[in-house]
């Protein structure tokens, strides 16, 4: 294997990682850390790349910055900020400081606009929620057909404690008119040119008045680093990322719906494809409706497909997750499907967390795993892929084959 | 040299100088330099090895496409026809 300077520095900046993740200390290029089934192409490139503040990260496009976490990240039940995935459209990211940040609120919902600093949130009752950030996107390099975009494995998610304060608190100083359909949000980062559209996005009143919908400044217990969002975020527990709103500098209170093409034609799915609750109709078409709230969902993070291991007992571990109702059972088949047993599930972080889980195989040769996870509602994942052109909610059970 | 002038422009514009650059080398041929020069101001060419090897014509004519309507890319018809050929040929299934 060559080794180059670029591979010796990026294992310097792994030093501190190295006593944890040896193996990715020791790894010279990310290919290695990719999920099986993503396009050929990107193992030409990827490497482990290293941001700032950051554990190396599989780094799929440095501008805008696109970095995945690696199945090593997602062992524990809370993902540590310096190796949770990052994600930007848009290239254009300025360094928001905290001193002078603020956030404006008007719209034509609103009848007293105002602008709210970071101070003045922080003096605001605050709440703590545990929740999955998880990419629309994430195993969109696993769709077959492949879909264009960014092609993510199964590492553009994690999980965190989220601590802020509620947007509902922040609205009603604000005073929302009845009128009020949407609101919209926009993020101090944008385009490198005028012309591509700024990254704004919307949620129905219903769900910005939400008790669990926060304007987070900390992330398990700390500040929210830069490419998380810093110095304040949105969290939207249950939904996909695409609307937790980063470097958060404006908050519109809407009798409209919003325009623009981050939310039509981007981010949508076909309508009726899945069997989602949560619908936002004040966007929804004939044809397409936004994404909303995350399907339910599991992932083996212990071993990788193919691993070798010692003949005899082998825990099989990962995490299971949904769009907020919360994981009720996963159940684990060896048999390729035919008859499953299930898994014990592990700390309750809450209904918008990861919900861990493990199962102890018998491997003599060979032996294939595969977890399907069950929520409170009794939605379960599918066996085969609902294709759409965006490659969203990508469910389909998990099977990875050990061999000892 | 035009084309590090402009990822360093757009290194200088992003407002962030990340000490982990990425360096894609992509395949020579005709169109190369078109693409370099209409793509990278806004986004790696990371990109297109990322999309590979899984689109054909209709496929990379679509991405053009959207780059330039959607995300209003400044790329004329000469280079937006030599970039898609350029992608199908070199990056197309």
């Amino acid at each position: 294997m060559m080794i180059s300077r670029r591979n010796l520095l990026q294992s310097a900046g792994a030093a501190g990682a190295a006593a944890l993740l040896p193996a990715l200390a020791r790894a010279q290029s990310g290919a290695s850390m990719l999920s099986p089934g993503v396009p050929d192409g990107i193992a030409s490139y990827v490497t482990m790349g290293k941001l700032p503040g950051k554990q190396p990260l599989i780094q799929l496009a440095d501008r805008p910055p696109n970095y995945e976490s690696p199945l090593e990240y997602l062992q524990t039940p809370i993902t540590p900020n310096d190796k949770f995935f990052v994600r930007y459209h848009l290239a254009d990211i300025p360094e928001v400081k905290a001193e002078g940040y603020k956030i404006k609120i008007d719209g034509d919902g609103a009848t007293t606009p105002f602008e709210i600093t970071l101070a003045d949130l922080k003096a605001m009752p605050s709440v703590e929620i545990t929740a999955v950030n998880q990419c629309s996107g994430n195993r969109r390099g696993l769709s077959n057909p492949h879909v264009p975009g960014v092609e993510w494995g199964y590492g553009a998610m994690g999980c965190a404690k989220w601590k802020g304060v509620r947007l509902k608190d922040v609205l009603a100083k604000a005073g929302v008119k009845k009128e009020t359909i949407e609101v919209g949000f926009n993020g101090a980062d944008g385009p490198v040119v005028d012309k591509t559209p700024d990254f704004i996005k919307s949620i129905p009143v219903w769900k910005a008045m939400d008790e669990n919908t926060l304007i987070a400044y900390e992330m398990n217990g700390q500040p929210l680093p830069h490419f998380n969002g810093f110095p304040a975020r949105l969290i939207v527990p249950g939904w996909t990322g695409t609307y937790w709103m980063k470097h958060l500098v404006h908050i519109d209170v809407r009798t409209t719906p919003q325009g623009g093409f981050w939310m039509k034609p981007a981010y949508r799915v076909p309508v009726g494809l899945f069997p989602l609750r949560d619908r936002f109709v004040t966007q929804e078409d004939a044809t397409s409706t936004p994404i909303t709230e995350m399907v339910v969902n599991s992932l083996i993070t212990s071993h990788r497909d193919g691993a070798k291991v010692k003949a005899g007992k082998v825990t099989v571990a990962g995490m299971a997750w949904d769009g907020g109702y919360g994981i009720s059972k996963v159940e684990v088949s060896t048999d390729g499907g035919k008859t499953w047993s299930s898994a014990k599930l592990g700390e309750d972080l809450g209904k918008f967390a990861f919900r861990p889980w493990s199962f102890d195989v018998q491997v003599k040769g060979k032996a294939t795993v595969m977890v399907n996870a069950t929520n409170a509602i009794g939605q379960t994942q599918v066996t085969k892929l609902l294709f759409n052109g965006a490659g969203y909610h990508n469910n389909v059970m998990q099977s990875i084959t050990l061999s000892a | 040299m035009r084309t590090i002038i402009v990822a360093t422009a757009a290194v200088l514009l992003a407002g962030s100088a990340f000490a982990d650059e990425q360096v894609i080398k992509l395949k020579p041929g005709a169109g190369l330099d078109k693409l370099e020069s209409n793509c990278q101001a806004c986004h790696t060419l990371a990109y297109i090895p990322m999309n590979a090897t899984y689109m054909n014509a209709a496929g990379w004519d679509a991405e053009v496409a959207k780059m330039i309507k959607a995300y209003g890319a400044p790329v004329d018809d000469a280079d937006a026809a030599a970039i898609k050929a350029y992608l199908t040929k070199n990056y197309g299934k």
